[in-house]
């Protein structure tokens, strides 16, 4: 295949796997008897899902256009994205209804998938941090590789298991698809840079 | 008149009945030291309490209405039926999330400790449909119990739950 329609098909794929469940969300009947926040609350979410898939592809450099060096550039900015996306859709339930979300942080919840969900915030957090602090505080590169990497699988299964279960305004063919394609990208991308290894041997 | 010989589905049809009365003598002799227990109370379940408002006022009816909320209140250990007793019932709805107060009302039992109240349809919120239902004991004979029972399936007109209340 020549690399222009290659690149033209990656990009397209990407585009509707993240276009038509963002498009099922934004014209779900529910959004009629939510509030603005709410609805931001959960477009949030969305978005957050949508980054998790982007990551990985980003991570591993597999998106035409942004090879390993660039695209990690752009995982480090859309990293920060997905970090206040689960912000915003944290914030915007606990706005809709605080109960409901201290239960949730605090594991008391009757819906299981609040539970994946909170795990996948915490674990992105931190690496979210881990990212932060790797060069100020000089953290050797076996531990960052195996750190990161242990957590964004926590974060990846941890959303995609909370995804799943919530009857929202997602479709669920369109949210089954994203979280396929997200569970594929993360597994190729940690077996591509062999993420168990603990030394670093790539250089791009 | 016809001979009756023995079939294959004479003889299922015969089977089924055997094994039936069977389960149920068998059924009702394991069920019988649960029954000389009594009728256990309806623990509160998780979530049971979220955005709940003390103090609703009695309606005849929640908003426009379309959708049935019903149960029963019996009292635990002799299962007697309940009346006069008040259940305050509230959901996010397409009239309302939980927390409005319009999303709120109350109901009093009936002699049979049957309850109805009608309330606008429930929709998905918080990932699932669900209703919530109270009975306070502040101050009554009974202790509190909150319920947060989930609808099998979105489109449902209905939901069922049933208190059965421990003495304070």
């Amino acid at each position: 295949m020549k690399p222009a329609i290659r690149a033209i098909l990656i990009w397209a794929v990407l585009g509707g796997a993240i276009a038509v469940p963002m498009a099922v969300a934004m014209t779900s009947p529910l959004l009629a008897w939510r509030d603005p926040i709410y609805i931001g609350a959960g477009v949030a979410g969305v978005v957050a899902l949508a980054l998790i898939l982007v990551q990985p592809l980003l991570a591993g450099g597999y998106l035409p256009g942004l090879p390993l060096r660039r695209g990690r550039h752009v995982h480090r900015w859309t990293g920060s994205l997905l970090v206040a996306a689960v912000v915003a859709h944290v914030a915007g339930l606990w706005l809709t209804s605080p109960p409901d979300v201290i239960d949730a942080l605090l594991f008391t919840s009757p819906t299981p998938f609040s539970a994946w969900g909170v795990v996948a915030m915490w674990a992105l957090f931190a690496a979210a941090l881990l990212a932060g602090l790797r060069w100020p505080l000089r953290i050797r590169p076996r531990f960052w590789r195996l750190g990161h990497s242990a957590l964004v699988a926590v974060v990846v299964l941890g959303s995609v298991a909370h995804a799943m279960l919530v009857e929202g305004t997602m479709g669920t063919a369109s949210k089954a698809v994203l979280c396929v394609l997200a569970l594929m990208a993360t597994a190729k991308a940690l077996i591509d840079l062999r993420a168990w290894v603990l030394v670093r041997r790539l250089r791009s | 008149m016809i001979p009756h010989p023995i079939t294959r589905r004479r003889l299922l049809v015969a089977g089924a009945a055997t094994a039936g009365a069977a389960l149920v003598t068998g059924g009702s002799g394991l069920f019988a030291p649960a029954r000389a227990q009594g009728v256990a109370p309806t623990p509160t379940m998780r979530g049971g309490s979220n955005n709940y408002r003390p103090g609703a006022p009695i309606v005849d009816r929640i908003g426009g209405g379309g959708f049935w909320m019903t149960g029963r209140v019996r009292r635990a250990g002799d299962g007697a039926p309940l009346q006069g007793v008040r259940i305050q019932i509230w959901a996010h709805t397409t009239e309302g999330h939980e927390r409005d107060p319009h999303s709120h009302g109350a109901t009093l039992t009936g002699a049979d400790g049957v309850f109805r109240l009608e309330m606008p349809q429930i929709v998905p919120a918080f990932g699932q449909p669900h209703g919530h239902l109270a009975y306070d004991g502040d101050g009554e004979p009974f202790q509190t119990v909150f319920l947060r029972p989930v609808m099998p399936r979105a489109s449902d007109t209905t939901l069922h739950a049933d208190f059965v209340l421990q003495p304070a």
